[in-house]
C-alpha cells in the first residue's frame, strides 16, 4: 500500500533539491511529488538522463555550481534521502519527549545510516554537565527506548558528535558560549552553518531562547547554509496567543525555516489517509456526501493526566488534542486533492477544508465536555481528575470534549464529522472511522438484516495501524441473514515490524527541509478559529458534566450524536 | 512452530495443508505480500531458509525453497511446511527427486500466492540467464549472488549477458550503503573527479561495481585495486581542484570520510547479513536500471 513503496522517487528528488546543494538544476521541479511518488514521471526522468548525456557529450562534469550530483538518478531507488551536514541543537534535553523519543529518533535515523557524516547533536540545558555526560545520558535513552538494534559503531559515530552546553535560557554568557561551540563544530566536523534548533521546552520559554538566538546571530543563515527552528504544540492556547507566539518566532526565523510539529502528522497511518484516498481508484467515487453518512475521530487514551497537571489545568482536552490532532485528521480526510504532495499544494488543500469547517448552530447542543470522576479504569481504581495531585478542586478543566463539525462544501454539505476525545476512557484507541449509508434499498425481509450495521472504513491511527472495512455478509446457514463482517488490513502484518517512528520521519525532514508534515501557521490560525467559539461558551456554562473513569465520557456527548439518531462506535 | 512433513506428495496436497494449519492457527488470512522462491541445495539450504525467514518479518511472505536431489532416483516430492508465530509468513522446504528436479516450476506455480509478486533467490550458484530459467521465468524478481559463485568475479562480469530488467544482485545490494554514503558526499559537489580506484579483497564482486558504477556515474576512469579487506575497504576520488575524496573503512565497521579542506568525519557502515540484504531486495520490487546499466558498463569497462 504505497507509502513505503513511493520513498524512493521522492528520496532522490527531494536529495537533490536539498538547500545545501546550490540552485540544484536537478529534477527539483514541481513534479516533485511527495507520496504519489512511484508514479512512472517520464518526463522527469528523460530530463535528468538527457541533461546528462548532453553534459556529457559536451564534455562537462559535475564541476559547474548548479548540475545535480551525478551520483544521484531519480531511478536509484535504493539510495535514500540522507540529510546534508548539520547540527541539531536541542533545548529541553532534560525533558521525557527528549529521552523518550527524540534522541532515541536520531539514533534511529543514524542506524538507518541517514543522518550525514559530521552530524553533530548539542544539547543545551540548566544542568553541570561536560560533553560525556549528555553523552552518556544519550546512550542511555537510546538503550532503552531505540527501535532500532543497539549498534556500536553507529553509537561510535554518533557520540563523536554530541556536545553539550550548560546554562539557562537568561544566560547571554552561555549562548555566547553555544554560539562559539557552534563555529567550532562546523570547523572540526564539517557541518557548514547548518543548524537546527529544536524547542523542547515550555512556549512560555520560547521568546527568551529565540530573542538568544538572534542576539547571538544565530538565527541569521549565512549564504549557503540554513538556520531552521523546530517547535512542538501547543501552539498558543486560543488565536491570540498563537498570534502572539507565532510573532516571536517569525520576527526572527521566515516561516519557511519554522517547523511546527504535530508528531501524529509523521505517523505512517496518517500519511496512509493520503495513499488510500488519492493512490486508489476503490474508495474516490464514495468519498462524499452521496454515500458517506458521517464521519467519527476519536482519540482516546486511558490514561488520566499523570505528571502533567501543571501543563493540563486550565488547557483542557479540546485544545490539546482537536485542536491539532484531530482537526488535522479532519483535514486529510476531508480535503480535495491536491495538485502534489508538496508542501504548498497540501497545505493550501488543507487549509480550504479549515476554512469550510461550520459549527454547530447551537454550540450547547452541537458540544459536549466531561471531567473524569474516580472510579475503575481496567481493573485498577483510580482518582478522579479534581482529586489529581496539582488539581484545584474547582477546576472547570474539561478532560473529555466531543464536537460536532460540518464541512461547507460541495463534497460534504450535510454530512456531520463528529469529533471526540477523552482521558480515562475504556481504552487507548486513536481511529478514523468514514461510516456510510445504509443501502436505499434492502431487497431482503426487515429481520434478515435486523443485525445489520451501516458499512464502514476505519482508518486505526494507534495502536494496531491498519484499516478495517465493515461490509454485511450472509450467515452461513440455510436461510438469509445478513451480518457485519470486517475485513481488515494491518500494517505489521504486511509491512515491516519495525517502520519508522514518527519522530524519526520529522527529523529527517526538518534536517532535509522538507516542510509537507508541518502544518504551516495559517492552518494553526484556522483551526484556534474553530475553537475559540467553543472555549468561549464552555467558560461561560459552568462546569463539565463528570463521567467515571474507564467509562465512554458523559451522558451529553451520547445525547449530542443520538439526537441526530447516529451512535458512537463502539471502540 | 509447527512443522508438517509429507513424503511423496502433490502440489495441491502441500496446498490444503498450507490452508489447513493457517485455519489451525486462528489466522485464515494472513497479510502475506509476495511468494519468496529459494533454490538451493540442501548444504545451502539452513542459511538461505534462515535468512528468508527473518526477510520475512519485515515483508510477510510464502517462502518455498527448492532443493534438487538426486535425479537417479524415482520421480518423488518431499515437503516440510513451517509456520510459526515467530514468523508472519509461511515456509514450505521442497525435496524434488528423478526426473521432477527438472520440472520445479510445475510444483511451484500452483504453490504461488495469487496476484501478488513472485521473487526468486539464487543463494548459491545461479543460472546464466535468470529470467530463462524455468522457475525464474515465474518470477518479477530475480536475486542471484555473485559471492556465492566459484568464480566470483568472472560470475559479475558476465551478468550483463542474459540481463533483464529485474534481475540484480546482492554483490550489487551490498554497495547500498557505500553509494548512498558517496552520493551524499557529492550533494555538496566536489567538483570534477578525474580519476579514481576502489580497493577490496581479492576475488569481491563488489569491488569492480562500486568501480563501474562511479566510472559511469563520473565519467571518469576508475581502477579496481586489491586489499587486504575485508570486503570492500576502500574508495578514493581524485579531485580536478586538487585533493581526494575518500572513504575508507578496514574493520568492516566504521568509516572515515575525507575530502579537501574538510576534517575527517567517522560513519557507521557496517557490512551487512544477507537477511537485511534481502529485505533491501524485497522493499522494491521494480526493476533497478540503475544496476542494469552498471552492469553494462562494467562488461564494457577494461577492470573487469
Amino acid at each position: 500500500m504505497g507509502k513505503r513503496d513511493n520513498r524512493p522517487a521522492e528520496t532522490a528528488q527531494a536529495a537533490a533539491g536539498t538547500p545545501d546543494v546550490p540552485a540544484a538544476a536537478g529534477p527539483a521541479g514541481p513534479a516533485e511529488t511527495h507520496d504519489g511518488g512511484r508514479v512512472p514521471d517520464v518526463s522527469e526522468m528523460s530530463e535528468t538522463s538527457e541533461e546528462r548525456d548532453l553534459a556529457a557529450a559536451l564534455g562537462l562534469a559535475a564541476d559547474e555550481e548548479g548540475v545535480a550530483n551525478p551520483l544521484r538518478d531519480p531511478r536509484d531507488k535504493r539510495l535514500p534521502r540522507v540529510a546534508g551536514p548539520c547540527v541539531l541543537v536541542l533545548f529541553g534535553v532534560t525533558g521525557d519527549l527528549a529521552k523518550k523519543k527524540l534522541l532515541p529518533a536520531i539514533y534511529d535515523l543514524g542506524n538507518r545510516g541517514l543522518l550525514p557524516p559530521g552530524f553533530s547533536l548539542v544539547g543545551f540545558a540548566r544542568r553541570d554537565w561536560a560533553h560525556e555526560d549528555f553523552a552518556q545520558v544519550t546512550y542511555e535513552s537510546v538503550k532503552e527506548h531505540a527501535r532500532t538494534p543497539f549498534r556500536e559503531e553507529v553509537w561510535r559515530q554518533i557520540a563523536e558528535g554530541i556536545h553539550f552546553c550548560p546554562g539557562e535560557f537568561s544566560d547571554d554568557g552561555a549562548f555566547d558560549v553555544l554560539a562559539m561551540m557552534l563555529k567550532e563544530i562546523d570547523e572540526t566536523r564539517g557541518t557548514g552553518g547548518n543548524y537546527a534548533f529544536y524547542l523542547s521546552v515550555p512556549p512560555k520559554f520560547f521568546p527568551v531562547v529565540v530573542e538568544q538566538l538572534k542576539r547571538t546571530n544565530l538565527a541569521n543563515a549565512p549564504e549557503g547554509a540554513w538556520r531552521r527552528v523546530v517547535i512542538e504544540k501547543p501552539f498558543g492556547r486560543d488565536l491570540k496567543t498563537a498570534r502572539e507566539l507565532n510573532a516571536i518566532t517569525s520576527a526572527v526565523f521566515p516561516e519557511k525555516s519554522v517547523f511546527r510539529i504535530d508528531h501524529y502528522l509523521g505517523k505512517e497511518t496518517v500519511q496512509n489517509i493520503l495513499a488510500l484516498r488519492f493512490a486508489n481508484t476503490l474508495y474516490e467515487p464514495i468519498w462524499n456526501r452521496g454515500y458517506v453518512d458521517h464521519v467519527q475521530i476519536t482519540m482516546a487514551e486511558d490514561i488520566g493526566i499523570g505528571g502533567r497537571a501543571g501543563y493540563y489545568d486550565g488547557i483542557g482536552a479540546a485544545r490539546d488534542v482537536i485542536q491539532n490532532h484531530l482537526l488535522q485528521l479532519l483535514a486529510l480526510v476531508a480535503m480535495e486533492d491536491p495538485t502534489s504532495f508538496d508542501a504548498d499544494s497540501l497545505r493550501r488543500e488543507k487549509e480550504k477544508v479549515l476554512r469550510s469547517v461550520r459549527l454547530p448552530a447551537d454550540l450547547s447542543l452541537g458540544t459536549a465536555r466531561g471531567q473524569y470522576t474516580a472510579g475503575w479504569q481496567g481493573g485498577e481504581s483510580v482518582a478522579g481528575y479534581l482529586e489529581e495531585e496539582g488539581i484545584s478542586p474547582d477546576s472547570i478543566t474539561e478532560t473529555y470534549a466531543a464536537v460536532r463539525l460540518e464541512v461547507a462544501n460541495r463534497r460534504w454539505a450535510g454530512v456531520p464529522f463528529y469529533l471526540r476525545t477523552g482521558k480515562r476512557l475504556g481504552r487507548r484507541v486513536t481511529e478514523v472511522a468514514v461510516v456510510f449509508q445504509r443501502a436505499p434499498h434492502l431487497p431482503f425481509s426487515s429481520t434478515d438484516t435486523e443485525i445489520l450495521g451501516q458499512n464502514a472504513l476505519v482508518i486505526r491511527v494507534q495502536p494496531d495501524e491498519g484499516i478495517t472495512v465493515r461490509f454485511g455478509s450472509k450467515v452461513p446457514g440455510t436461510a438469509m441473514e445478513v451480518r457485519d463482517v470486517s475485513m481488515d488490513f494491518a500494517y505489521g502484518e504486511s509491512f515491516m515490524e519495525s517502520s519508522p517512528e514518527a519522530y524519526e520521519r520529522l527529523l529527517l525532514d526538518v534536517l532535509i527541509g522538507d516542510p509537507p508534515l508541518f502544518p504551516h501557521q495559517a492552518e494553526v490560525e484556522l483551526s484556534w478559529k474553530i475553537l475559540d467559539p467553543i472555549e468561549e461558551h464552555w467558560a461561560a456554562s459552568g462546569r463539565p458534566e463528570g463521567y467515571p473513569a474507564g467509562t465512554w465520557g458523559p451522558p451529553s456527548a451520547d445525547a449530542m450524536i443520538t439526537r441526530d439518531g447516529r451512535v458512537w462506535r463502539r471502540l | 512452530m509447527t512443522t508438517f512433513n509429507l513424503t511423496d506428495t502433490t502440489a495441491s496436497k502441500i496446498s490444503s495443508t498450507l490452508t489447513q494449519l493457517r485455519h489451525q492457527m486462528g489466522a485464515p488470512a494472513v497479510g502475506m505480500v509476495l511468494t519468496l522462491v529459494v533454490v538451493c541445495d540442501e548444504a545451502g539450504q539452513y542459511d538461505a531458509v534462515r535468512a528468508a525467514t527473518e526477510a520475512a518479518r519485515e515483508h510477510p511472505s510464502r517462502v518455498l525453497t527448492v532443493i534438487k536431489r538426486d535425479p537417479n532416483e524415482p520421480d518423488r516430492l518431499d515437503a516440510e511446511v513451517r509456520m510459526g508465530e515467530s514468523s508472519p509468513g509461511e515456509v514450505v522446504l521442497l525435496r524434488l527427486y528423478g526426473r521432477l528436479t527438472e520440472h520445479a516450476d510445475s510444483v511451484i506455480s500452483p504453490l504461488l500466492l495469487t496476484d501478488t509478486p513472485v521473487v526468486a533467490w539464487w543463494p548459491g550458484d545461479a543460472p546464466p540467464a535468470p529470467s530463462q530459467d524455468a522457475v525464474g521465468r515465474l518470477a518479477t524478481r530475480r536475486i542471484t549472488d555473485a559471492r556465492a559463485a566459484a568464480d566470483s568475479l568472472a560470475a559479475i562480469a558476465g551478468r550483463h549477458k542474459g540481463y533483464l530488467p529485474g534481475d540484480t544482485d546482492l554483490a550489487w545490494t551490498r554497495l547500498t550503503a557505500w553509494r548512498s554514503l558517496l552520493a551524499s558526499a557529492f550533494d555538496r559537489p566536489p567538483g570534477r573527479v578525474l580519476s579514481g580506484a576502489v580497493y577490496g579483497a581479492a576475488g569481491n564482486p563488489s569491488v569492480p561495481l562500486l568501480a563501474a558504477w562511479l566510472s559511469e556515474r563520473l565519467n571518469a576512469s576508475v581502477e579496481v585495486a586489491e586489499s587486504v579487506g575485508p570486503g570492500l575497504t576502500e574508495a578514493r576520488l581524485t579531485l580536478a581542484e586538487g585533493g581526494e575524496l575518500a572513504i575508507s573503512r578496514t574493520d568492516a565497521r566504521l568509516a572515515t570520510l575525507s575530502r579537501p579542506g574538510q576534517p575527517n568525519r567517522r560513519v557507521a557502515l557496517a557490512r551487512r547479513p544477507t537477511a537485511e540484504l534481502l529485505a533491501e531486495e524485497l522493499r522494491r520490487l521494480d526493476s533497478d536500471d540503475v544496476y542494469g546499466s552498471a552492469i553494462q558498463w562494467l562488461a564494457k569497462s577494461p577492470a573487469s
